[in-house]
């Protein structure tokens, strides 16, 4: 398979160059800094435990995008995370007080390996990337986010899936205490998602468990999250305790909730409307907080097929229904 | 004058200023940039809230008349109304202007066939009808005909209800809650007309 680069970007989006050489000098010290970790230091350096801590030996990826990231404080209060309650900023709100670590993650199903493993273990093997990825929620807004993590692919080939894994299932922690809004049933508990085994293997999934250039925060699915950036954000699962390869396929959260509303696939697709808003355009969010004048030239603009990630996509679907299968 | 009009005339202004508080709470987010990662969402949830709230002010105004008995508790009716189509027809141009970025297909094919915003906008055109006839000398000239308009704020009260339900993404918690003082405030009135019925037959 060959694996072209992300299509070319228009000039106004490129990022500026102060937020440029910023990244480069952090990726440097990065890079300086991950000798000490391969030569042996406490697992725990793999992902530090402490808040806002900073992960070290990061390495570029030709598929970020080089469009502007959104501000660090657009990306960690604005967002959906029902766990923590339904409110955009209740997320930000109500986790400040969870405890990610320890955290065991449970891989089963149709798989040569499987078992409980600690976070530290699942990731120290492979090489943290830095994905700089456009998001695009269900709801018609979006966000360049520079996340940190791991290829979901690398990850799921360790555990060797047999050839009756057609699909990878996904869980949340369940966890009434610490997930206040689990107390509620809006949603039914655990949150479920799922891809199929040719998505997962794609090289665009990553397990996130990180955010420019930091561990990644409570509200944004700490300690660590699945990214899938062609698909509408729900997809992209928080707080992961459970991995199941499956042939079956799974039956995710919103779908059970809404059937006619969220699909399995869910890619993003201006052509197909979701039953109550046009999916064709989006408002970039960041680009309208810059007082009152920005509020009135805040446009949005055309919604990508596949998020603009097609080239390294569209193939996975050739022959299928996408209106179909929404 | 007389007592209840006194009462009218200096509690008006007031209630006025009161009534503008929201719009100045807006004002005073958007100055000092206090509106959140997507501002243009929070203008129009914040004034599509408020233009909620008013119609269910103006609903309320007819029961805690009757229960306490201070008949001057009417005089704010009008206002009311007039402020709860200020906070909608605000709603309503930031919909326009901000977010369907006046795309005249656009909105059209949001008004035919999304039936939240279907229902937003009949509710709209009555609150505009009432607004335009909301002045004495209409009232005088139109009659009857004027009762029977101005009886759609029962309508209007429901279909924003329903909007607001059909809106949401999943959470019905608050639209809820809406509902509820909805069938509270309809109840009442279904209520007193029934036992208006009962004493006529009885007599």
């Amino acid at each position: 398979m060959i694996i072209r680069k992300p299509a070319d970007i228009k000039p106004s989006e490129i990022t500026s160059k102060d937020a440029y050489l910023n990244r480069r000098s952090f990726m440097q010290g990065g890079l300086a800094a991950s000798g000490t970790i391969l030569s042996g230091s406490a697992l725990s350096a793999v992902v530090p435990q402490d808040r806002r801590g900073k992960l070290t030996g990061i390495r570029e990826s030709e598929y970020s995008t080089s469009e502007a990231p959104n501000s660090y404080d657009d990306i960690t209060t604005y967002n959906n995370y029902y766990e923590f309650g339904t409110g955009k900023a209740d997320p930000y709100r109500y986790s400040q007080e969870f405890e990610p670590h320890p955290w065991t993650i449970e891989v089963s199903g149709d798989a040569e390996k499987t078992g409980s493993f600690h976070l530290e273990d699942f990731v120290k093997p492979h090489t943290l990337e830095e994905r700089i990825y456009r998001l695009r929620c269900v709801e018609a807004w979006s966000m360049i986010v520079p996340w940190v993590g791991i290829p979901l692919a690398d990850v799921l080939k360790q555990f060797q899936p047999l050839a009756s894994a057609k699909y990878v299932q996904f869980e949340t922690l369940v966890d009434k205490g610490r997930m206040p809004g689990q107390r509620s049933r809006v949603l039914r508990w655990p949150y479920v998602e799922g891809l199929t085994i040719a998505e997962a293997m794609n090289p665009l999934p990553i397990l996130a468990v990180g955010l420019y250039g930091e561990v990644l925060p409570n509200q944004n699915g700490a300690p660590i999250r699945l990214v899938v950036p062609w698909k509408y954000g729900f997809k992209s699962i928080k707080g992961i305790v459970k991995i199941k390869f499956t042939s079956r396929r799974p039956r995710t959260s919103w779908e059970t909730s809404a059937p006619h509303e969220y699909g399995f696939y869910a890619n993003v697709n201006p052509e197909v409307s979701h039953p109550r808003w046009s999916q064709a355009r989006e408002r970039r969010i960041g680009s309208g907080s810059g007082g009152f004048s920005s509020i009135f030239s805040n446009t949005k603009q055309e919604t990508l097929k596949f998020n603009g990630y097609g080239e390294q996509v569209a193939h996975l679907y050739d022959g299928l229904n996408l209106r179909k299968n929404f | 004058m007389d007592h209840n009009r006194r009462i009218g005339f200096i509690l008006k202004p007031f209630v006025f200023v009161l009534c503008l508080v929201p719009f100045a709470i807006l004002v005073a987010r958007v100055v000092n940039n206090d509106l959140g990662a997507n501002p243009i969402e929070a203008m129009q949830d914040h004034f599509g809230e408020w233009g909620l709230r008013f119609i269910l002010m103006m609903l309320a105004v007819t029961p805690l008349r009757k229960l306490t008995g201070r008949v001057w508790i009417a005089r704010f009716r009008r206002m009311l109304g007039l402020f709860a189509f200020f906070y909608v027809a605000v709603h309503f141009i930031i919909w326009l202007w901000l977010d369907r970025e006046l795309r005249l297909a656009d909105i059209i094919e949001d008004i035919f066939e999304r039936p939240f915003i279907t229902i937003g906008m009949a509710a709209l055109t009555l609150l505009i009808a009432m607004a335009l006839t909301s002045t004495a000398a209409i009232r005088r000239r139109l009659g009857k005909a004027w009762q029977r308009l101005h009886n759609s704020i029962y309508l209007v009260g429901v279909l924003a209800v329903w909007h607001y339900w059909w809106q949401v993404k999943k959470d019905i918690t608050e639209p809820l809650v809406y509902a509820i003082i909805l069938s509270v405030l309809l109840g009442y009135r279904m209520w007193l007309r029934w036992q208006t019925s009962k004493t006529k037959q009885a007599s």
